[in-house]
């Protein structure tokens, strides 16, 4: 195929761009020590929480953002960034649906997500994150029922502090590393699971994230505690409007799994790339980790990363209890002038602990995409095991795929095994499935979705079949 | 059905095809024969719609549909579908699903809904068991760590379940052993009736004791030098192609 056409070809148009207009309470670009009060203040917080983020504010202050990974973007200027936008409907919190602003569902409704509808078509409790304030959470009851606890980290501060006080920032320190320590400090929703011992949650988990605001970064905190024997899978879905100035948002995702505890947590990220030069993308700087601190704990992270102009992320398990096993199943897609720097690190401590780690990822256009993993083997696990399979797959000649795996094995009883292949999709292979009647976008589509189909059959159901026509709209002319 | 007339093709800037011109009916089973580098492939490759070639001149009608005007898979639709001499692998997409596509755009083109799974499995089972094929052949992926034979094997297999009206086989009996080519050839006359014609491009005549063409062609340096029937064939066989050249030089 001719460049020109591929070129053609490649432009497509983010078709979940939309801004809404909703009346939004937002202090003035900048931070510094009031800023992080006002938030504090907002969200009806203790002092100690207070506190808390002012050390980790004072922490951020020393630190330099890091430059090791594969990205290549401008300095960002973290006085021109809002750090607080609430959409005015908080105040006087609405109890049901009925109570949500009009606007707000009308959004989810051109996201093609009817919450009502599907939350409970799907039995999926949904805890709606629209410009970091939740603004309404269904299921509560049947939660409450079987003891688990769903709600947004700000109630979890106010209602649970104890827990709170027992388990945040112990999986992801707040200076971690430099976007760690900048969400601790100023952090202002997200979502907190707890299910008691013994207690499998009745169902899935899920929250819809969505950046509405013009210049408001986003700064979610997830922290997911499974007591012993207890089990949950935590679903995680992103769309944003379109928007002129990047976007920056740095999540922190904590989980802490207990003896024999079970935690899925699956993502799905179709954050705004930007535009065909890149400009006005998110970019999406998170820390996610998980500790298997039982024996016999498993954590499993499945991700399919298709949105952002930059995406920085590896979500990570710290393998301590005895025979605890990690699980790292990624699907990332490139296009148009996207990066991607992404992989995972296993961190073996405890005798008998397993890690599989499955990478695929797509590159397409002038996007540019590295996997990044760490296997990391401590002299206390006995009898390690990692398995790891990083798989490139390029689209056109003008993208690039790169694999850093770094490995430290501190013990010679542990088995570490790696494979990687780089594919391309050519010219070939696209002829022979037009000659059978089969149209170029489809074949693509199908050649892709062949090539993730060991990722997609970790999604969730209902999630693998979204991620796959994500996949789809993606790829949209991305043929080379 | 097909015409095919005065067609001039490059190849990266050097003339492959020199004005051939050619006919198939309805019914109507062709073979084109010559020598190396006669433009044999090029032909059927062109009427497939492959990129790699510039048609300078001439032209293709399908039906009365204008061939050069129409994208490959518009091509594929319409009935023209080629069995490759090297069919290309694809890592990840098993045989099944590229088959379903295939048929399901078919249909689509000819404006019928997909066909239902039970009637397509059944479909497909049974064309598996016409090639000889293990129904674990569907479950592997497109082409991938397959033997020569498995290969084109597979390329007659899609051509029963699509039913193309002109199959077109580039080479399809090379690589291919004596009872592999029996299977091969028996599925390539089931496709024959009075509707559907073949076009097969070969180098050895073996491959005409199995597949009896009506029509054979001798394709000399981009030009279709002589055409007779079967016997044509034969002869070829005994005398080689060279007088063939000489007689159509004089």
């Amino acid at each position: 195929m001719a460049t020109e056409e591929m070129e053609q070809l490649v432009r497509r148009e983010y078709t979940q761009g939309f801004v809404t207009d909703i009346e939004s309470e937002t202090v003035p670009p900048g931070l510094d020590e009031s800023v992080i009060a006002f938030i504090s203040q907002k969200k009806g917080e203790p002092e100690w929480m207070l506190e808390w983020r002012l050390d980790a504010y004072q922490q951020w202050l020393k630190m330099k953002a890091p430059s090791w990974a594969h990205l290549n973007y401008p300095p960002i200027d973290y006085q021109a960034i809002s750090y607080f936008s609430a959409p005015k409907s908080k105040d006087d919190a609405p109890k049901s649906l009925d109570e949500v602003d009009p606007k707000l569902l009308e959004t989810y409704e051109k996201l093609g997500i009817p919450l009502h509808e599907r939350a409970a078509l799907a039995g999926v409790a949904v805890d709606a994150v629209f410009d970091s304030v939740s603004v309404t959470t269904t299921f509560k009851e049947k939660l409450g029922e079987a003891g688990v606890i769903f709600c947004s980290i700000s109630e979890a501060i106010r209602d649970y502090p104890e827990l709170i006080k027992q388990y945040l920032g112990t999986v992801v320190p707040k200076a971690d590393n430099y976007f760690a320590a900048l969400n601790s400090a100023v952090f202002t929703d997200g979502s907190f699971v707890y299910v008691p011992e013994g207690v499998t949650c009745p169902m899935e988990l899920s929250t819809y994230f969505r950046i509405n605001a013009a210049n408001t970064g986003q700064f979610e905190r997830t922290l997911i505690i499974c007591e012993k024997q207890a089990q949950v899978s935590y679903l995680e879905g992103c769309t944003a409007p379109m928007r002129d100035e990047n976007q920056l948002h740095a999540a922190v995702v904590e989980l802490v799994a207990l003896e024999d505890a079970y935690i899925k947590y699956s993502t799905v990220q179709n954050w705004y790339p930007g535009d065909e030069e890149g400009r006005g993308g998110i970019y999406n700087f998170v820390t996610k980790r998980a500790d298997c601190r039982g024996d016999r704990s498993k954590v499993s992270w499945t991700q399919v990363e298709t949105g952002s102009a930059i995406t920085w992320k590896y979500p990570s398990c710290v393998l301590r209890g005895k025979d605890s096993v990690g699980e790292f199943y990624s699907v990332a897609v490139t296009n148009g002038r996207q990066q991607a720097d992404t992989g995972t690190k296993m961190i073996h401590i405890g005798e008998g602990t397993k890690s599989t780690i499955v990478s695929k990822g797509i590159a397409a256009g002038n996007s540019e995409q590295a996997y990044r993993g760490l296997v990391k083997i401590g002299p206390r696990a006995k009898g390690a095991r990692n398995f790891t399979q990083c798989d490139s797959l390029l689209i056109g000649d003008r993208c690039g795929a790169h694999t850093f795996p770094y490995q430290e094995i501190g013990n010679s009883s542990a088995t570490v095994e790696h494979e990687a292949t780089t594919s391309k999709i050519g010219e070939d292979q696209l002829f022979y499935c037009r000659q059978r009647g089969i149209s170029e976008e489809d074949a693509v589509n199908m050649i892709v979705n062949g090539f993730c189909k060991d990722v997609f059959q970790e999604l969730p159901m209902e999630f693998a079949v979204e991620a796959e026509a994500l996949l789809n709209v993606t790829l949209e002319g991305a043929v080379g | 059905m097909l015409e095919v007339k005065d067609l001039h093709v490059t190849v990266e800037g050097k003339e492959i095809l020199k004005g051939l011109s050619l006919t198939v009916n309805p019914g109507e089973v062709h073979a084109i024969m010559g020598p190396n580098g006669a433009g044999k492939s090029t032909l059927s490759a062109v009427i497939a719609g492959n990129e790699g070639y510039e048609v300078t001149s001439g032209s293709i009608t399908f039906e009365g549909q204008d061939v050069l005007e129409m994208e490959i898979e518009e091509r594929a639709q319409a009935g023209l579908l080629l069995g490759f001499q090297y069919p290309v692998e694809i890592p990840g997409v098993k045989n099944v699903y590229l088959l379903k596509a295939a048929l399901n755009a078919q249909r689509a083109a000819r404006g019928e809904g997909e066909m239902p799974a039970p009637e397509f499995m059944k479909l497909v089972r049974e064309k598996l068991a016409y090639m000889k094929m293990d129904p674990s052949f569907l479950q592997r992926a497109v082409n991938e760590g397959f033997s020569g034979g498995e290969k084109k094997r597979n390329e007659i297999l899609q051509m029963l379940v699509l039913q193309p009206k002109l199959a077109m086989l580039d080479e399809i009996d090379s690589g291919l052993d004596i009872d592999a080519m029996k299977v091969v050839a028996e599925g390539v006359n089931s496709l024959r009736d009075s509707e559907r014609a073949i076009l097969m491009v070969t180098h050895y005549q073996r491959l005409l004791d199995y597949i009896e063409p009506d029509y054979v062609h001798v394709l000399v340096d981009g030009r279709i030098v002589k055409s007779g029937d079967k016997t044509l064939a034969l002869e070829l066989e005994s005398r080689g192609y060279e007088w063939v050249t000489e007689e159509s030089a004089a």
